[in-house]
């Protein structure tokens, strides 16, 4: 698969540390915002970036998370707009892999050839499609693998041992441990059971384990990142960014520092969370 | 020459992984993956257990009122000079609706499966009451998740849902309406997997919801097909039902789909039109995309963002439609067109006036075509409808069109 995926998680496998994925909304709250957030977020210590991509009816996805998708929508962003964040993004930056993340209708209206041969002229390294379980496989998973793309699935509590090698099974670049049955923003879980369920998850594949849902401070990040090889910051970056907007919900000189001082934080977290001896 | 090739049943579908052609699906989160497979081990198990059937039929009978009367609507008749007008009246069923079938249905798998947590989503709030009548039939606690625009528009329901017993949980994300509800819902059962059924209102969700909330209405068109056989003597020759997410419509529909000489029409809420954005016609003017679980007709624009529809009637007032009648529309035995607010209303009072039913706004739409088409048929020809919810709900709405004072 994408050579920026496989080499960033070895060259953080040899650092001995859990990546930093930090996700954010395309398009929040305008084009040019979150282009400049983008850009900020290696520097601050980000190892893997999850673009987020607006649509209308995120079903999972907790309040946070919901409103920066509106401001994106109300902000004039599209799919194609999203694309050409990334675009411009690689201009500058051609080692940050890059996984688009969101729900499978704008994609299909795109039209899934064209959707997966613009992602990889933008530079894109993986996909995570909420609403494409294993069954659905057909859709996109297996078109994005012919072309090189990862994709990346949602493994839950609710994935039991049975279920696990059927969603392991087409899932590539790493897999995405969502540590709780419920939506994005939650709070966090007990990290003793995240281990307990990264453990088990990993006895049935190799690839890279990562986890998300709940995570908010540098504690959590280590404390989670103790267990795990990355975790995925969302909903407590996308507040951030909420809370640094003007009274109109308009970008303010502060909102990219807000989100880099964030991030620079949790990057320390993932730091002090020495990988407990890879396998 | 370039007809479809047709299916050897209309009635077969869908297949095993949920699909209408290339409609329906389970387009979920991988969190709720696991509880649709169980539910459809349940529902497959239920099908063929002769208790279960026993259950329902006995609940059918004695606390809906079924068989719902087949009605010859003689004034209507005359008054257009056409077509004989025939009304299977589910709204005569015990809350006002054709929506308690499917409820009484689910919430007996829901006792099978041992859950203890109800919850739905509701537009006009007909099957938030048709929800929360049979969660206190069986003591389960109910949550019924409702746009916050809808809880304002129709209060009356609201009260009958909180008498007995459910909380309504207010939506305020996105519209506030029943798309946004839906959505709250589902975040409401990806969060309480372990105790909560889920109980869909109409033909649409992941599978295995349309094809189970169609069989648990087809109970209308089953005893609607005997009934006209023993009234006439023969089928129908146009059968007509109102769509909104489409359970009273498949309901219907679908014990006459392989009746190659019924033609079937479903009737969708053209709203103000369908030039701009105010309407719920999502075949006549929508196009296939991915929402709730399944592929379907939606109304979305060019990005593939879904829209708030309109319609008068909030329960016609969804931007999407049943997987089943996108497939019914895309092989072309089931014919969609669009009515307009305004006729739906005129067509409220003709009956009003003609037959002393007051009909609910969604099956005025349905009454409206049957308006348009009676007069050009011979008087040897039936028209059967399905009028699928009384009124009452709406008089508020329709009071202050009409300018009355209430």
């Amino acid at each position: 698969m994408t050579a920026r995926m496989d080499n960033r998680f070895a060259a953080l496998k040899a650092e001995g540390r859990p990546a930093l994925i930090t996700y954010f909304m395309g398009g929040d709250p305008d084009f040019e915002t979150s282009l400049n957030i983008m850009k900020a977020l290696p520097a601050a210590g980000a190892d893997v970036i999850e673009l987020g991509m607006p649509f209308s009816d995120p079903m999972a996805d907790g309040p946070a998370i919901q409103m920066a998708g509106q401001r994106a929508l109300k902000g004039g962003q599209t799919l194609s707009k999203t694309l050409e964040l990334a675009r411009k993004f690689r201009e500058g930056d051609n080692e940050t892999p890059i996984v688009m993340m969101g729900y499978y209708n704008p994609i299909y209206v795109y039209g899934v050839e064209k959707f997966l041969d613009d992602t990889i002229s933008a530079g894109i390294d993986g996909l995570i499609v909420v609403d494409l379980p294993p069954e659905m496989d057909d859709e996109l998973c297996i078109p994005a693998l012919a072309k090189g793309i990862n994709f990346i699935r949602l493994a839950t509590p609710t994935t039991d041992d049975k279920r696990l090698p059927a969603v392991l099974k087409n899932t590539s670049g790493f897999v995405y441990y969502v540590s709780m049955n419920g939506i994005t923003g939650s709070t966090l879980p007990d990290p003793s059971l995240v281990s307990g369920a990264v453990k088990r998850i990993k006895g049935h594949t190799k690839l890279p384990v990562c986890v998300g849902f709940g995570v908010k401070t540098a504690d959590h990040a280590k404390a989670i990142g103790a267990a795990a090889d990355g975790v995925v910051v969302g909903s407590a970056i996308v507040a951030q960014i909420a809370g640094s907007l003007t009274k109109d919900g308009a970008a303010s000189p502060d909102t990219v520092a807000a989100v880099s001082t964030l991030v620079r934080g949790l990057a320390t977290g993932v730091r002090a969370a020495r990988l407990v001896a890879a396998e | 020459m370039n007809q479809t090739p047709q299916p050897n049943s209309f009635r077969s579908g869908p297949d095993e992984d949920g699909r209408f052609g290339i409609f329906g699906g389970r387009f979920v989160a991988e969190t709720l993956m696991p509880l649709i497979l169980d539910l459809q081990g349940e529902w497959e198990k239920a099908k063929t257990d002769a208790a279960f059937q026993k259950e329902l039929a006995e609940l059918g009978a004695h606390y809906i009122g079924r068989p719902s009367p087949l009605y010859f609507a003689e004034r209507l008749t005359a008054h257009l000079g056409g077509a004989k007008i025939y009304f299977k009246r589910e709204e005569l069923n015990h809350t006002g609706s054709h929506k308690i079938n499917n409820c009484i249905g689910q919430i007996l798998l829901a006792k099978r499966m041992g859950k203890t947590r109800i919850i739905a989503e509701t537009g006009a709030g007909q099957h938030g009451v048709a929800s929360a009548t049979v969660a206190a039939r069986f003591g389960f606690p109910c949550v019924v998740y409702m746009g916050a625009t809808d809880v304002e528009r129709q209060a009356p329901n609201v009260f009958r849902m909180k008498l007995l017993g459910a909380e309504v949980r207010p939506v305020t994300a996105g519209n506030g309406t029943l798309k946004d509800a839906m959505n709250e819902a589902l975040r409401d059962w990806v969060t309480n997997v372990d105790d909560t059924y889920y109980l869909i209102g109409t033909a649409a969700g992941p599978h295995p919801y349309p094809e189970m909330v169609r069989d648990f209405q087809a109970v209308i068109g089953t005893e609607a097909r005997e009934q006209i056989l023993e009234a006439e003597g023969r089928l129908p020759d146009v059968v007509i039902a109102a769509v909104g997410g489409g359970s009273n419509a498949i309901g219907i529909f679908h014990p006459f789909l392989d009746d190659q000489d019924v033609k079937i029409v479903g009737v969708e809420a053209g709203g103000r039109g369908l030039q701009g954005e105010e309407h719920c016609a999502s075949i006549t003017a929508g196009s296939p995309g991915v929402l709730h679980g399944n592929r379907t007709y939606l109304l979305q624009d060019h990005d593939g963002q879904i829209l708030e529809g309109h319609s008068i009637s909030a329960g016609l007032d969804y931007p999407g439609i049943g997987p089943e009648h996108s497939w019914l529309h895309s092989i072309g035995r089931v014919e969609y067109v669009p009515i307009m607010d305004q006729e739906a209303l005129d067509a409220f009072q003709v009956l009003t006036r003609l037959e002393g039913i007051i009909p609910a706004l969604e099956p005025s739409h349905a009454l409206a075509e049957v308006i348009k088409r009676a007069p050009k048929m011979g008087k040897d020809e039936i028209i059967l409808m399905n009028l699928s919810g009384r009124g009452d709900k709406d008089i508020f709405t329709v009071g202050k069109i009409l300018g009355m004072e209430l």
